[in-house]
């Protein structure tokens, strides 16, 4: 052990800065909320909630998909694409309501997602991960362009009916929809299932044991393939659930809607620690908060949010290496 | 081995029958490529413009011309145009081409057209590089049939100012879209110019579907009108969150409203530029608006509009220099005098229209003509 | 520059077939056997080949996973674009504004990093903390260490601006009194030149820097990182008109000459191609492997593994920005849409498409890329323009799915096989059925 040094002025120092930063921190809030008044800032907080909830179930599924086979699946957003006309469809051709469209669009994408995964993804199983990231992403261009199409899906933006009628809540000044709440709810209420599964059922158990080493867990008696499978089908489901969401929440849809959110999504849910299902949540709302806090208050804000959003992302990075809530892992490509 | 060998082989023969392929093409009918996005985000602007493109050529077709159309996608992409650019002036040997839909797409074609000597008119790029080089000049065989942005801005910042007597007003805007976000400049501009304060200025992106964030802002400022100059599409997504937001402002907007696919009951008591009236009772229009409903069963958009009277500017100065020379096509064009769908129109010196502007009015959730402005 | 011995049949063959492929479409061009439109496709695709070979050399070679190649891309494009169009127009009053800006830019870049190396900010760091030792709670020592190293980094900043700042108007009166008097002709060539490199620096010392922190991310990690910087990068170029007007923002570049011809291209992917061919079999390029190999294995065998994964991503990054400075040159016409993250894939798909880690696979795989896109455009009958990003994706899964290490797997032809170990020469000279004697290199 060598001599003790003076450690006072360096402590001083360090709890300097922390009391600048947090004098800076509160004092940038209340600078905020100064700003534009209270009720200016906590809209915007309540917006960036809604956003982040909406980021969150399409961040579920990436993430569910990640933490089994390690396989950005781009096509994922695509999926949530199908999902949202396929609840459109039953909504406006057939007149079904709320819940048996949700119903139908989660099974749709099921069935979807399970096709993709045996023909693109299951024959390269044991080729590099890199292959079926490209496969990824030529499923994602197919079901973009193709359901293009004028006998498809078409090109066209379409509007979409909600099924229920909007109303909003004044509390203060600041509103609240009732789309807001049904879409918190129905996110909260996944996330919590999902959670379940993973964590309280023999299914679960077998996803987890797929995700940390498959040949142990194919040794272990566990029907590795099928479980992928129906981790495919958990996923769809919930992008099939994110897509009628989506579709309330922004009422038009168009077969290239799954792209930019998929994308958003996808970073949230890396942002809180791919494969990991609260940190995609997390993340999830804050990218939406970050989303909405740098349009509402950074000059030119809205003009530059991704450069904002993105930098945030990568000071995390540097700060985090594997995300909030990421394990530290050692893997190849 | 084997099976590589004979991937190969199919590729090979793919490239074979696309050199082969295109060998044909020399007799003596008119060609004439039609370009635009028939793939990608915006495929439906570009597939209403090749419609009313195609029903044009389709009249004139009936006339007697013996007309062939080359159709190629450019993606609305600077690198898909100019390819798609290349292929109809190179391999296809067009000499006149109509399009491309997007500026971004229009100005790479424009370039090879006017250093090839092919005439190109668009229907609707805005951006005044379209038609004017770098350094001022004019670009002689690239004209085009839509308003400039300046011009579409001023007159609803005029008429925000003037008949709205709006004294406050905020502008949305598409920042990756260089049509939305000229007509929101201009507008701004003008709008300040004429006395009136810009208080809210904010921007968005294409993929954006969530607009809570800057509409907080407007809400916030609470201004008299709100321009939102995008196409129909964004702004049935933007109007619908303007009214769970409670915003009270006017909404105003550019030619990129006219489409049967507007929610008009989100924008009721709204205004628009346009370039004619559907109510317009002149023949052209309404025989124009008849025969795209027989065929497309929709009534036509800004897009289509254009895209047809593009087309038949083309063929009237075709007609007229009585020649399929480019060289001579563009003299008559620059001097023509068409009366067709969106007015009449005549080009000034850059090969930019000069006709006027409707303004119409939202009403009962149907568009009704309100007023012409001219230029 | 190559080493000789039994190499040799090898080169002069490869030497032959590329020469024979630039000549045949220098002459079908000249004598009008293809049009300028195949002419500018064939461009094209050595360029997206220029592109692509870099990010083999990132990825494949390196193993590095970054989807933000584009964006280097898109620098070098701009960052060209910016200097020759100011030498047919004005961007900062004279002729050689632009350049002498950018030269001088870099110039303070380098100086910063130089700086930042000088000032040994990781060894102060450790020396920091053990001086500390146990007698601070860990997070103010935390907290000391990156003050610390806070304030170095910003006397490097400093230092590279000030130089950059000094340096810019002596650079503009050693260009303003070089160039000028050139003849034209011979001027537009050394401008574009600059261009070109500037570009291709330009974005060599973006990925460094990013690449410096970042890349102890893991591969996925490290992906989507690049991915934002993508992102980062285009959303910048889309509201650029901002800060420079002349890059006109969404609006799209207008008025860049010119410049590029089959001549210039083909020489920058020749030149790539030796550039890498012999960077990757050399000492270096071993080092380079090691770390895709296995990280730990290389550390512990005394190889710097961060800087040789900054070196390569900095060296792809370089090369992107050469082609994307050729690209910029070829078409005449920037907008940021052509550097969107979905563009990204492409260089991505090449070079999985043509075999991770090999130089022979992503030059055929970008020649097949271009043709199956043009050439979808050619064969699809009228009133099926929108089939052809249908077929295209399909194409691919095919592929993907029937050569899952892609078209050539990690293989190599000709000269750009590795060579034979020198010290030990085989008594039969290679011969021409080079495709049965490629080694296949193991990988995970």
């Amino acid at each position: 052990m060598k001599e003790s040094i003076n450690k006072f002025p360096l402590r001083i120092i360090a709890w300097l800065t922390y009391g600048a930063l947090g004098v800076g921190i509160i004092w940038g809030l209340a600078f905020l909320i100064r700003l534009n008044g209270p009720v200016y800032f906590f809209q915007a907080i309540i917006d960036g909630l809604k956003l982040g909830f909406v980021y969150a179930l399409i961040a579920l599924g990436y993430t569910l998909v990640y933490g089994i086979v390690r396989l950005i699946n781009f096509a994922h957003g695509d999926v949530f694409m199908v999902g949202a006309f396929a609840s459109f469809y039953a909504i406006t051709r057939y007149g079904w309501g709320f819940v048996p469209a949700i119903l139908f669009s989660m099974i749709v994408c099921t069935i979807l997602n399970v096709v993709i995964e045996r023909v693109a993804y299951k024959p390269l199983r044991d080729a590099p991960r890199i292959a079926s990231l490209i496969t990824a992403i030529g499923v994602s261009f197919f079901l973009e362009y193709f359901t293009a199409l004028r006998w498809v899906f078409s090109p066209d933006f379409i509007t979409y009916r909600r099924p229920f009628r909007v109303m909003a809540w004044n509390i203060g000044g600041v509103t609240i929809s009732n789309i807001s709440v049904i879409m918190i709810g129905i996110t909260i209420l996944l996330l919590v299932t999902l959670q379940y599964i993973i964590r309280s059922t023999k299914m679960g158990k077998a996803m987890r044991a797929t995700s940390l080493d498959k040949p142990t867990a194919r040794l272990m008696g566990i029907n590795v393939d099928g479980i992928i499978s129906l981790t495919f089908a958990v996923g769809a489901a919930l992008a099939g659930a994110g897509g009628v969401l989506y579709a309330i929440a922004f009422p038009q849809i168009w077969t290239f809607m799954g792209l930019m959110p998929g994308l958003k999504a996808f970073v949230a849910a890396v942002l809180g620690g791919i494969g990991n299902v609260p940190g995609a949540f997390v993340g999830s709302l804050l990218m939406g908060q970050l989303d909405v806090l740098v349009v509402s208050f950074l000059p030119m804000g809205s003009r530059l949010r991704d450069l904002f959003a993105f930098f945030v992302l990568i000071i995390v990075f540097l700060v985090k290496p594997t995300g909030l809530f990421g394990e530290a892992m050692v893997e190849k490509v | 081995m084997k099976l590589k060998s004979r991937i190969l082989i199919t590729i090979l023969l793919i490239a074979t029958l696309a050199v082969s392929g295109c060998e044909l093409a020399q007799s003596k009918t008119l060609n004439i490529a039609i370009l635009g996005p028939l793939s990608g985000d915006v495929k439906t602007f570009g597939e209403s413009n090749r419609n009313g493109a195609l029903m044009a050529i389709e009249e004139a077709r009936e006339e007697g011309m013996e007309i062939e159309t080359i159709i190629e996608d450019t993606r609305c992409d600077a690198q898909e145009a100019a390819n798609a650019a290349n292929k109809v002036i190179f391999e296809d040997e067009v000499k006149f081409i109509v399009g491309a839909v997007c500026s971004s797409a229009s100005i790479p074609i424009s370039e090879i057209a006017e250093a090839n000597e092919v005439l190109q008119i668009s229907g609707t790029s805005t951006n005044p590089d379209v038609t004017i080089n770098e350094d001022g000049s004019n670009k002689e065989y690239v004209f085009r049939a839509c308003f400039l942005d300046p011009f579409q801005g001023r007159v609803m910042a005029t008429f925000a100012r003037e008949e709205l007597e709006a004294e406050t007003a905020a502008v949305l805007y598409d920042v990756g879209n260089d049509y939305v976000k000229g007509l929101a400049e201009y507008f701004e501009e003008a709008f300040e110019e004429l006395g009136g304060t810009v208080a809210v200025s904010e921007a968005y992106t294409k993929d954006d579907t969530d607009f809570s964030a800057v509409l907080g802002k407007v809400k916030d400022a609470e201004v008299d009108v709100l321009y939102l100059p995008d196409y129909y599409a964004k702004n049935n997504l933007i109007a619908a969150q303007v009214e769970e937001k409670d915003i009270e402002a006017t909404l105003l907007g550019g030619d990129g409203w006219d489409s049967p696919e507007l929610e008009f009951e989100l924008f009721e008591g709204g205004y628009h530029s346009n370039h004619y009236s559907p109510a317009d009772p002149r023949p052209v229009v309404q025989d124009f608006i008849e025969a795209y409903e027989e065929e497309h069963g929709a009534v036509p958009d800004a897009l289509a509009t254009l895209g047809y009277d593009a087309t038949k500017i083309l063929l009237q100065a075709i007609e007229e220099a009585d020649s399929q020379d480019p060289a001579k096509v563009k003299d008559a064009m620059a001097d023509i005098e068409y009366e067709g769908v969106s007015g009449e129109i005549t080009f000034d010196e850059y090969g930019d229209p000069i006709k006027s502007a409707a303004i119409v009015e939202i009403k009962d959730a149907k568009p009704e003509f309100h007023k012409f402005v001219s230029p | 520059m190559k080493r000789r011995g039994n190499t040799l049949p090898s080169w002069v063959l490869t030497l032959l077939v590329a020469l024979g492929l630039f000549l045949i479409v220098f002459i079908a061009e000249v004598t009008g056997i293809i049009s300028r439109y195949w002419y500018q496709v064939i461009q094209l695709a050595a360029i997206t080949a220029i592109s692509a070979l870099g990010l083999n050399l990132i990825y494949g070679f390196n193993g590095q996973f970054s989807l933000g190649h584009v964006g280097f891309y898109a620098i070098g494009a701009y960052g060209s674009a910016l200097i020759s169009k100011d030498f047919v127009a004005t961007w900062s009053g004279t002729k050689v504004g632009a350049l002498s800006w950018i030269v001088a830019g870099q110039l303070g870049f380098l100086l910063t990093l130089l700086a930042s190396h000088w000032l040994h900010i990781g060894t102060i760091r450790e020396a920091v903390s053990t001086w500390m030792g146990d007698d601070l709670p860990s997070h103010e020592r935390w907290m000391i260490v990156n003050l610390v190293s806070l304030v170095l980094v910003a006397i490097a900043i400093a230092v590279g601006v000030v130089a950059a700042w000094q340096l810019k108007s002596v650079i503009a009166a050693i260009l303003g009194g070089l160039i000028p008097p050139l003849p034209t002709k011979l001027g537009q060539r050394v401008i574009f030149i600059l261009a070109l490199l500037n570009g291709g620096t330009l974005a060599a010392l973006l990925a460094y820097i990013v690449g410096l922190p970042l890349l102890r991310l893991g591969s996925d990690y490290f992906g989507i990182a690049t991915l934002g910087l993508a992102i980062m990068i285009y959303t910048a170029l889309q509201n650029s008109d901002l800060v420079i007007a002349t890059m006109k923002g969404a609006r799209g570049m207008v008025g860049i000459p010119l410049l590029s011809n089959w001549i210039w291209v083909f020489i920058a992917l020749v030149a790539t191609i030796v550039i890498m061919r012999n960077l990757i079999y050399s000492s270096h390029g071993r080092a380079v492997v090691s770390v895709r190999e296995d990280e730990v294995a290389a550390r512990t065998m005394g190889i710097r593994v961060t800087r040789w994964k900054a070196l390569s991503f900095a060296f792809g990054g370089f090369f992107a920005g050469i082609a994307g400075g050729l690209y910029a040159h070829l078409y005449g016409f920037l907008h940021p849409s052509s550097f969107n993250v979905v563009k990204g894939f492409d260089p991505l798909i090449i070079i999985v498409f043509g075999g991770l880690g090999s130089m022979t696979g992503t030059l055929v795989a970008s020649g097949l890329f271009a043709l199956i896109i043009e050439g979808l455009r050619v064969v699809l009958p009228d009133g099926f323009e929108d089939w052809r990003f249908v077929i295209y994706p399909i194409l691919l899964l095919l592929i993907m799915l029937l050569r899952q290490e892609g078209l050539l797997g990690t293989s190599e032809w000709g000269w750009l096989k590795a060579p034979a170990p020198p010290e030990r020469p085989s008594a039969t000279p290679a011969s021409g059925d080079d495709e049965n004697m490629t080694k296949k290199e193991t990988r995970e």
